[in-house]
């Protein structure tokens, strides 16, 4: 019998992490992460996990001992949100190139500058190219059975990489919804013992990690990397399924949300789904045929069921919390696009928003004038502007 | 515990055998990595000028002056990178240092 409970995203994060019981957790302060270690080191004082946490001076200082401990054979955890992302870089890199499946919560907030504390995606976006895992979360519940099924999916030995669990800060980090969680003891046996092949402190299998390693080798490491990170799709979904099996809750790699007959759709990340989805029921009950979908699994990008789904639409908008300053469009428009072409799928109009940067509030009817344009170059076919700021003052 | 057979990373392994994340899988196996065709100016020892006085050996970052019992023997080329140290440190000027042909 689940457990019926009323948390905040950073409670269920903090209570997945308990539940995952890891060897070791470094994380630094930073608004909007920082209940998560906040928490999690009151059940370290209590004696209710058995893990080593450690408290360290800055987050490039957390991903090291993150990097550490998991090359030495541990499972770690980290949280952290923007500037503290930023300065976890070069390690991030390290951590994927070293196949350490380190997990991190990613409390998504707007990298600075100017400096703001508030949600929006510039921070795990420019992590995109890191070799992360990348999942997203549209609530409390989500970000919740996303932690669960991490380590599962990070530490299978077709995939080895590192994986970070995404929400919104604030948004769904500090509201309280109703979230449904698993039993102690479902939680320990769903995600298992962690059994890497190599690590230093096998006294059977001495190894040395992180070597020079130069152009004879460092070429082969990195296709070796890129196939990982393929595979991480399919272990994503063979871990979802055991996971829907458990808790009937199902997970793909993008929610599609009344898709079946839609004329247009938004594609979007995170809370403002829920805001999308809202909106389309609006439509819905006007007959205007629109519809939602919700990449859940950012990196590995779903390149050809993302390009196959979106083929039967005529016209579809995707909404990026973050720009990527190219000129031309967000991280997540780029993506799109190139999955379409790349596919060869030329059918669909597709125009970009970039919106919420900031934190700015994204409501109805900011979605409303998305699907109004949308429904109007479905009707004319006619695409006036591709790269937009969505309600920006002008 | 028997002790594991030297595994050596060929210069030819392909992705799919090359160790995850560039693990060495073995120890003792530096020396198989030959650095010695970094070098583009090398030591050359004057047997006539060397008195044994040894203050080459402990500062050659290499460890490519061969010392077999308390004497100098020869420079390992194979990791030797050039770097010049020993020439300087020679009270005798019994290493000259030469381009590399």
């Amino acid at each position: 019998m689940a457990i019926r409970e009323r948390l905040s995203g950073n409670e269920a994060t903090a209570i997945a992490m308990k539940q995952i019981n890891p060897d070791v957790v470094a994380a630094f302060p930073i608004t909007p992460s920082t209940e998560v270690p906040q928490y999690f080191s009151a059940f370290v004082a209590d004696g209710t996990v058995d893990t080593e946490f450690v408290a360290v001076e800055s987050e490039h200082s957390a991903m090291s001992a993150c990097i550490g401990a998991q090359a030495a054979g541990g499972r770690a955890m980290t949280a952290t949100s923007a500037n503290g992302l930023a300065l976890m870089w070069e390690l991030l890199y390290i951590a994927a190139s070293s196949r350490l499946p380190i997990v991190m919560a990613a409390i998504n907030r707007a990298l600075s500058g100017p400096i703001n504390i508030h949600n929006d995606h510039s921070d795990t976006m420019g992590a995109r190219d890191s070799g992360w895992i990348q999942l997203f979360s549209e609530t409390n519940q989500e970000a919740y059975d996303n932690m669960l099924m991490a380590h599962r999916i990070a530490e299978n030995p077709d995939v080895m990489l590192p994986l970070m669990v995404c929400q919104d800060g604030f948004i769904t980090s500090h509201a309280i919804e109703n979230i449904e969680l698993l039993e102690d003891d479902k939680v320990k046996a769903f995600v298992g013992e962690y059994k890497p092949q190599y690590y230093p402190l096998n006294k059977e299998t001495p190894i040395a990690v992180g070597p020079l390693d130069l152009q004879p080798h460092y070429f082969e490491h990195k296709k070796q990397q890129a196939e990982a990170m393929k595979n991480a799709k399919k272990v994503i979904l063979e871990v979802s399924e055991e996971f829907y099996k458990l808790t009937g809750r199902k997970y793909g790699l993008f929610e599609e949300y009344k898709t079946d007959d839609a004329d247009v759709v938004v594609v979007l990340l995170n809370s403002t789904a829920g805001t999308a989805k809202y909106v389309a029921d609006q439509f819905r009950a006007q007959g205007k045929k629109v519809g939602v979908i919700k990449p859940r699994v950012y990196r590995p990008f779903p390149v050809d069921e993302i390009a196959e789904a979106l083929s039967k639409f005529k016209a579809v908008a995707v909404l990026d919390k973050a720009d990527s300053f190219n000129a031309a469009g967000g991280p997540l428009f780029t993506d799109v696009t190139s999955a379409l072409y790349s596919k060869g799928v030329f059918g669909p109009k597709v125009i970009n928003y970039i919106y919420g940067l900031g934190g700015r509030d994204v409501k109805a009817d900011d979605i409303e004038v998305v699907y109004n344009k949308l429904l109007d170059i479905a009707k004319t076919g006619k695409v006036e502007s591709v790269y937009n700021y969505l309600g920006v003052r002008e | 515990m028997s002790k594991k057979e030297l595994k050596t990373v060929k210069p030819d392994v392909n992705w799919r055998e090359i160790t995850p994340g560039g693990v060495i899988d073995s120890s003792g196996n530096a020396h198989l990595f030959k650095t010695g065709d970094w070098r583009s100016m090398k030591p050359v020892w004057n047997t006539e000028k060397c008195k044994q006085c040894l203050l080459c050996h402990p500062v050659c970052p290499d460890s490519s002056i061969l010392v077999i019992d308390g004497k100098m023997s020869d420079i390992d080329y194979d990791h030797c990178k050039g770097c010049g140290v020993c020439t300087k440190v020679c009270p005798f000027k019994a290493i000259d240092f030469v381009e590399e042909a």
